[in-house]
């Protein structure tokens, strides 16, 4: 069939499987608009700015596992996109972008609307391509695809000029692609297998330490299956939540620099370290110098490059989570070891000690709202069982610590680059995914400003999210750094002149609530949540100076908190 | 420790400036950097001069492995191999000075292939040392200038990197 570089965008996303793409129009990507108009089985969504279609994009790809896709025009279009690619690239989410280019012929002329978008994009993509003839466009979907989703994903930048969207070829849907120079690998190497079971029978005090990896590679139920045959304790990093279910008396939390006081003294003090799909970040680390001096390591990872990039390891396995694990469990059942029943037991008692600090405990009872008190009524009120978007500053490490994931995708955050602004537009994105789920967003005053455009797209598509601002009338993480490090000189973290939230809110034509008093935290948060059909604004007036602990301080060791 | 490492890439537009931008994003030291086709039209062939610890290497290498483009790569200094590089040398050649740097050129096996009333064009080709070695022994006074391709380098024997 003979069709344009317009219609081949739209029927190659079809046949691929995409159902919904994101986007925002413009010059160079209104070939492919046109081509969008004639047809329904590629849902739009009009978004209102570029940047909520990247992070909305990616929040449909993390809540369901599919490649998520966003459309956007040349120049400015793209220069928007780029915060969400960047996004999506620091945690590695499967995502494609589809860019539109000034024609071919003025490519290079600082043509209207011309930026290099390729050269722009190339350091926060895991690839990029520039479409020149339109014969070569199916094939670079379809590999802008693959590539997105395989091996370690990561999202991957389509740049198409205009000219290519208006050219006729003939089109065959690529059923397959092969590319020489990529192999991603997928099972892991039996024999270093069978040394990490080998090690891990042998430890005294072994500890699990798992991340992204494992939600991205779909492994939460082998890595639950294994760790209780093992009977290890485990940690999760931000990324990892609802890897493992968080309610398992096994888990002690996330760790790093605001994970739990146990989950930090676990690591510090373990000797064997099995990390599963993660990437020892220097927010879990802490001082490299000082992390986990007493343990032998054991790593799986997709990507070659994360291992012993910031810590020396001992077994390394190369590997899809999924079967590794799968295949650590045969080998495990099929040796008829057991792990070290005595050494686990005086090893939990220490745990126990650890444990019984409770490092997160707040008061409940007092007469300012605390940011804790909200997230841990909303978990009660939800049943623990809804998407939960956040932010990025004290509320996301508050929704970390108090909303206990039991199941994978459902915690939604921008970890690696901590982008400010994602909470919402990835609400949208999780909301398209799952219409019948129940969505929240965790917000700041701060954060939610970024993006709150978006609000007029949840009214034009009546998302029926339920938006839990913790307002606290500061650029709280930032002033927390300045009372801990710069003597309480508050420089510019104090938020002045907020918009009444409810007015806006209902401005835009959803439902506002204040909500100033600890008592009506919950009977808000139950209407809020009853509210089916609406999106509901809760604006929190909260504590201005509670602050997330524990914490690690730069340069300290996992085991030198700051509980209070 | 100073490492040669070859990489196979796809001929594609852009293919060079991933594997400059991931120098220079990841801060790691590039000594030279040498691309041309080879005698299959569909690769080109990259040869990199770096230096850094045995954990900066591996790291290197697992970060070109990991750019689509990269084919195949091999570190030379692994193996036994040879090095080459070529230097074009512009010399101020006067009075007594000329018939001196004439032996030289010799010592070191090099070819004047310009000869003006002033100057002497050399051109010499060896491992980069050799061509260090030459600069020193001419001395800084008469050098006018100096172009050096960058550093080539193949294994030795049977072992080979081909797409
Ligand atoms: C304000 C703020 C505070 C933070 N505080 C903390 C904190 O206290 N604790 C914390 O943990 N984080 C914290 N973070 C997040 C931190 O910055 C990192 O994003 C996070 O620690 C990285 O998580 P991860 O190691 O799970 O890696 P991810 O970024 O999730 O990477 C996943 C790893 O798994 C690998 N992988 C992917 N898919 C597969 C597969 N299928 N099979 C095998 N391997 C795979 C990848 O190659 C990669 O190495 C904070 C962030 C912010 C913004
Ligand atoms: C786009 C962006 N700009 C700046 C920052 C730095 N930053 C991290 S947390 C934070 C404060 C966030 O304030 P708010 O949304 O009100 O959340 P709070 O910490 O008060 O809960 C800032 C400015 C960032 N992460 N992202
Ligand atoms: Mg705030």
């Amino acid at each position: 069939m003979e069709l344009t570089g317009a219609q081949i965008v739209v029927q190659f996303l079809e046949d691929e499987g995409v159902d919904i793409i994101f986007g925002y129009p413009g010059g160079a990507v209104l070939h492919i608009y046109d081509a969008l108009y004639t047809q329904d089985a590629v849902k739009h969504i009009l978004v209102r700015h570029e940047q909520a279609a990247t992070h909305a994009a990616d929040a449909y790809a993390r809540s369901t596992g599919k490649v998520g896709v966003a459309l956007v025009t040349s120049g400015p279009g793209a220069t928007n996109a780029v915060t969400g690619i960047a996004t999506a690239y620091l945690d590695s989410i499967p995502m494609v972008v589809l860019t539109g280019q000034v024609p071919t012929h003025l490519i290079g002329n600082d043509a209207f609307q011309e930026v290099d978008t390729l050269g722009i994009t190339r350091p926060c993509v895991k690839h990029n391509f520039l479409v020149k003839d339109v014969a070569d466009l199916a094939e670079t979907l379809k590999k802008a695809f693959y590539l997105a989703a395989s091996g370690r994903p990561g999202p991957v930048v389509v740049d198409i000029p205009k000219d290519v969207t208006a050219a006729r070829t003939e089109y065959v849907f690529p059923k397959s692609v092969k590319m020489r120079s990529y192999n991603p690998v997928v099972k892991g190497h039996t024999g270093q297998i069978k040394k990490a079971v080998d090690l891990m029978l042998e430890a005294k005090r072994p500890m699990i330490y798992t991340g992204g990896g494992v939600v991205l590679g779909g492994a939460a139920e082998a890595l639950t299956e294994l760790t209780r045959e093992l009977g290890f304790p485990i940690t999760n990093t931000l990324m990892g939540l609802g890897g493992y279910p968080a309610t398992d008396p096994q888990f002690l939390g996330m760790l790093g620099m605001h994970g739990t006081y146990e989950a930090n003294m676990a690591m510090h003090h373990c000797d064997v370290l099995v990390a599963i799909g993660a990437r020892f970040d220097d927010r879990v680390t802490g001082n490299i110098e000082k992390f986990c001096p007493t343990a032998r390591i054991i790593h799986v990872d997709v990507d070659p490059a994360s291992i012993a990039k910031n810590v020396k390891v001992d077994i390394p396995i190369v590997g899809q989570v999924e079967p590794v694990l799968r295949q650590a469990l045969r080998l495990l059942r099929e040796s008829g070891g057991k792990s070290d029943a005595e050494a686990l037991k005086a090893w939990w008692d220490q745990i126990g000690e650890w444990r019984s600090l409770d490092c997160l405990k707040y008061d409940p009872a007092s007469e300012r709202i605390k940011p804790q008190l909200v997230v841990d009524t909303l978990y009660r009120v939800t049943g623990g069982d809804a998407f939960v978007t956040s932010d990025v500053g004290q509320h996301q490490m508050f929704a970390a610590q108090f909303y206990k994931f039991d199941k994978p995708r459902r915690w939604i955050n921008s970890g690696g680059l901590g982008t400010m602004g994602f909470g919402l537009p990835a609400a949208m994105g999780v909301q398209f995914a799952h219409p019948d789920a129940t969505v929240c967003c965790i917000t700041g005053e701060g954060s939610i400003q970024m993006n709150i455009q978006e609000l007029s797209t949840c009214r034009q598509y009546a998302l029926p999210l339920k938006i839990i601002n913790l307002n606290n009338g500061f650029l709280g993480m930032v002033r927390q750094w300045q009372e801990f490090f710069y003597q309480g000189r508050y420089a510019q973290s104090y938020m002045e002149s907020l918009p009444d939230f409810v007015k806006l809110a209902e401005s835009y034509g959803h439902v506002g609530m204040q909500i100033s008093r600890p008592e009506d935290v919950e009977p808000a948060l139950r209407e809020a949540i009853a509210l089916k059909d609406r999106l509901v604004f809760m604006d929190f007036l909260v504590d201005p100076t509670e602050n997330v602990y524990p914490m690690i301080p730069a340069g300290a060791g996992l085991n030198e908190m700051i509980l209070v | 420790m100073r490492h040669i490492i070859s990489i196979l890439m796809e001929n594609e537009a852009g293919a060079l400036s991933r594997v400059a931008g991931l120098f220079s994003a990841r801060g790691y030291n590039i000594e030279s950097l040498t691309v041309a086709p080879t005698e299959d039209p569909t690769v080109s062939r990259m040869t990199l001069v770096t230096s850094g610890s045995e954990e900066i290497i591996e790291q290197i290498t697992k970060q070109l492995n990991k750019l689509v483009d990269v084919v195949k790569l091999l570190d030379l200094t692994e193996g036994p191999h040879m090095e080459r590089e070529m230097m074009l040398i512009k010399l101020r050649a006067t009075g007594t000075g000329r018939e001196e740097l004439k032996r030289l050129v010799d010592i070191f096996r090099g070819r004047i292939i310009e000869v003006t009333a002033s100057t002497y064009t050399v051109e010499l080709t060896g491992n980069s040392g050799k061509l260090d070695a030459f600069l020193e022994a001419v001395g800084e006074l008469v050098i006018l200038e100096v172009v050096r391709s960058g550093v080539l380098g193949i294994a030795r024997g049977e072992k080979g990197l081909r797409a």
